[in-house]
């Protein structure tokens, strides 16, 4: 793993399949526009009766005219109603949060609907593996971090929300800066992202549900350029406890195109420090073309969730012991590592 | 049973409440102020908490069950900080040094608070009653829980033989509850911090009772009730569905001006937006109770957002009432789709 410049190859023999893949959500993005056209016709509507909305959602309400189930009968009316009764849930606070603050109706209705474009039609994430997540039970999703802005976790959580079968939710943990940010962390709590720490990640992997983490942390997402799909290290491999723990499979996850968006040439730490950020990022276009330099670069991304490793064999000590933490911490790494290499090999260009 | 703190309403209640029960012979009700309350047929003895005289009281009544509630964020009537923080720390110690004086002290019971926990990003979601805090409340309520827990600990470490209870509850609120948290969400606009949704969570005080009761007894078959527990209702409010629940609009403010303006309201001893009150409206506190259910036996009646529905009808509807903006919604309806009627999905309203 000493060299991770492994640069595009003309090697397009495997994604022949790619550009016609059957991709169950385009249907429902086709679907979706003619949700947004019907969107121009009622907006005004829930518009008048609002004036006195109060909150940031609020404002988001118009977006969610389009609800998840359009029939063709009558379809208009049926959104245009069921857009109204969640404009009037959300407006009475009649929803539930769960303990994380996870507001899976908002989730679902408004920020996935807001992410899905980037998704499907800025980074054109192909997925392969969503099969490897089990449908149900806690799992942990172990992935690489990288592009400076932490868009590959968004993105995964689209993939997963979007592509898996039994339409499961994932829950990431982040860094606690994440929860210093106003707005962030309100945004990030109503995503169901928690703090990155045990106690969380426990608490979530015993509800069942599917927890995904990064564990470069900083170390991964603000590494230079030159470093790109290099593994950091993985913390101190405290998910491989905690699985272990919770004796929940570890699925390693390699993302591949996040390391393009935002090319960092160089690191302002004086900046970063006065700022309080881990580190303050200067690419080719930020901050020298001001917030148009803050525009990721549109590269065509791939996650591939892998094998799971299944934790559910070692006995309930295992969790103490550092020898085998170690050897499996290596060994989620070397397998996403070698994913990674796997499919920049097959990658045709960093843009298509 | 000796219980403290009985000119505050929560304490009249239980004490109305305990002398009910068979198990209780006679209720010494103790408070440096004269209840307006009726206490029942309780003895009400007038007692400053913070002098030794406690110790008296104590060795003379020969009580067995010590409940503390007098560690409170306000002042009862008119009384500074300090009277608050003094009642709290030197007024718990007092207590604890006659329990342990006395012979007959079998089981002491004290009110503590889940801010002790603090707030702040750095934290898990959940806490746990072993979960240490990642930055010790600074000041206020919030420092004086930690320090009476710290007495009772040590207390309890000097006297293996009596049965230590520490509730820490979270906001309690309620038709009659006169909480910091219960005057905030009394104002007709509701100042919140720009950029932040906190998780608030809630325990009703017919619960808060009712706890209390089983905490001061002799624990049922398969229960423990000494020991540290968390008491919260089930489930988690936010703040801005708490403002939508009960119709009152939210100011968000930047959150220096938060902090301004909570000490201006302080200073003009409007109400008490304390610090640690502004910290738990920023960044919120989620409690887990799964030792309260399976430890304490303990099943609250009603959950975060039960108690605050009880809690708003209370209050009167606010600028916004929900129902007003479920109708308008509801008209809209009507105009858009005639014919249909009503709303496929009706809200609980």
């Amino acid at each position: 793993m000493a060299d991770a410049k492994v640069i595009p190859f003309d090697d397009d023999r495997s994604r022949a399949g790619a550009a016609p893949r059957p991709q169950r959500r385009r249907s429902v993005g086709s679907r979706r526009k003619g949700a947004d056209s019907a969107l121009g016709e009622v907006q005004p509507l829930p518009g008048r009766p609002v004036p006195q909305d109060d909150g940031p959602v609020t404002e988001q309400k118009p977006v969610t005219d389009d609800t998840p189930e359009p029939q063709d009968d009558g379809g208009l009316e049926r959104r245009i109603a069921g857009g109204l009764s969640f404009l009037r849930r959300r407006l009475t606070g009649d929803y539930e949060v769960d303990d994380f603050g996870y507001d899976e109706e908002l989730t679902d209705q408004v920020l996935m609907s807001l992410l899905r474009p980037v998704y499907e039609k800025y980074f054109r994430v192909e997925v392969k593996g969503v099969e490897n997540i089990p449908s149900e039970g806690g799992a942990l999703i172990v992935a690489n971090h990288s592009g400076t802005l932490p868009l590959d976790g968004l993105m995964m959580q689209v993939a997963v929300h979007d592509h898996h079968p039994a339409g499961r939710h994932l829950r990431l943990l982040a860094a606690d800066l994440v929860f210093m940010l106003p707005v962030v962390n309100e945004l990030a709590r109503k995503l169901g992202h928690t703090l990155a720490c045990a106690e969380d990640a426990e608490r979530l992997l015993g509800q069942g549900e599917l927890v995904g983490v990064m564990p470069e942390g900083f170390k991964g997402i603000g590494k230079p350029f030159g470093e790109r799909y290099k593994l950091q290290r993985f913390g101190r491999g405290g998910f491989v406890s905690t699985a272990l723990r919770k004796r929940a499979p570890i699925i390693p996850c390699s993302i591949v195109g996040a390391e393009e968006i935002y090319p960092m040439i160089g690191n302002a730490k004086t900046l970063a420090r006065l700022l309080g950020f881990p580190y303050f990022p200067l690419t080719p276009t930020f901050p020298w073309l001001g917030p148009l330099g803050a525009i990721p670069l549109p590269t065509k991304w791939t996650i591939q969730f892998g094998e799971p490793i299944h934790t559910d064999g070692y006995p309930p000590e295992a969790a103490e012991d550092p020898m085998l933490m170690f050897n499996l911490t290596d060994q989620v790494r070397e397998q996403i590592q070698h994913t990674l290499y796997k499919l920049l090999v097959q990658r045709r260009s960093v843009f298509f | 049973m000796l219980v403290t703190g009985v000119a505050r309403q929560l304490g009249g209640r239980f004490v109305r409440r305990i002398q009910r029960d068979p198990q209780v012979d006679r209720v010494v009700a103790v408070d440096a102020v004269p209840p307006e309350h009726h206490l029942g047929g309780a003895d009400f003895i007038q007692a400053d908490i913070r002098q030794p005289t406690i110790a008296r009281v104590l060795a003379e009544t020969g009580a067995d069950t010590v409940v503390h509630m007098d560690v409170t964020g306000t002042a009862l009537g008119s009384g500074s900080r300090t009277t608050v923080k003094e009642t709290n720390v030197i007024g718990t110690m007092q207590l604890l040094g006659a329990c342990q004086k006395s012979p007959t002290v079998k089981r002491l019971v004290v009110k503590s608070s889940t801010n002790v926990y603090g707030s702040a990003p750095r934290d898990p979601a959940v806490f746990t009653e072993t979960t240490p805090p990642k930055s010790l409340p600074s000041g206020g309520f919030a420092k004086d829980t930690v320090e009476v827990e710290g007495y009772v600990r040590g207390f309890a470490r000097r006297r293996p033989d009596v049965a230590v209870c520490v509730l820490r509850f979270a906001n309690i609120l309620g038709p009659t509850a006169d909480t910091p948290l219960a005057s905030y969400f009394s104002l007709p606009v509701l100042p919140t911090v720009l950029g932040y949704d906190p998780r608030l969570q809630f325990v009703h005080e017919d619960d808060v009772i009712e706890v209390l009761r089983i905490a001061s007894h002799e624990p049922a078959r398969g229960t423990l009730n000494s020991g540290t527990f968390n008491i919260a209702g089930d489930g988690v409010l936010l703040l801005s569905q708490c403002a939508r629940r009960l119709g009152r609009p939210t100011v968000p403010l930047l959150l220096p001006a938060v902090t301004w303006a909570g000490s201006l309201v302080r200073t003009l001893g409007m109400t008490d937006f304390s610090p640690e009150q502004i910290r738990l409206l920023t960044h919120g506190r989620v409690v887990a109770t799964d030792q309260m259910r399976e430890t304490l036996g303990f099943r609250p009646k009603y959950t975060t957002a039960e108690t605050f529905e009880d809690f708003s009808r209370s209050r009167g509807p606010g600028l916004l009432p929900p129902e007003a903006l479920a109708g308008a919604v509801d008209r809209v309806a009507e105009l858009a789709l005639p014919g249909s009627g009503h709303l496929p999905t009706q809200s609980a309203n």
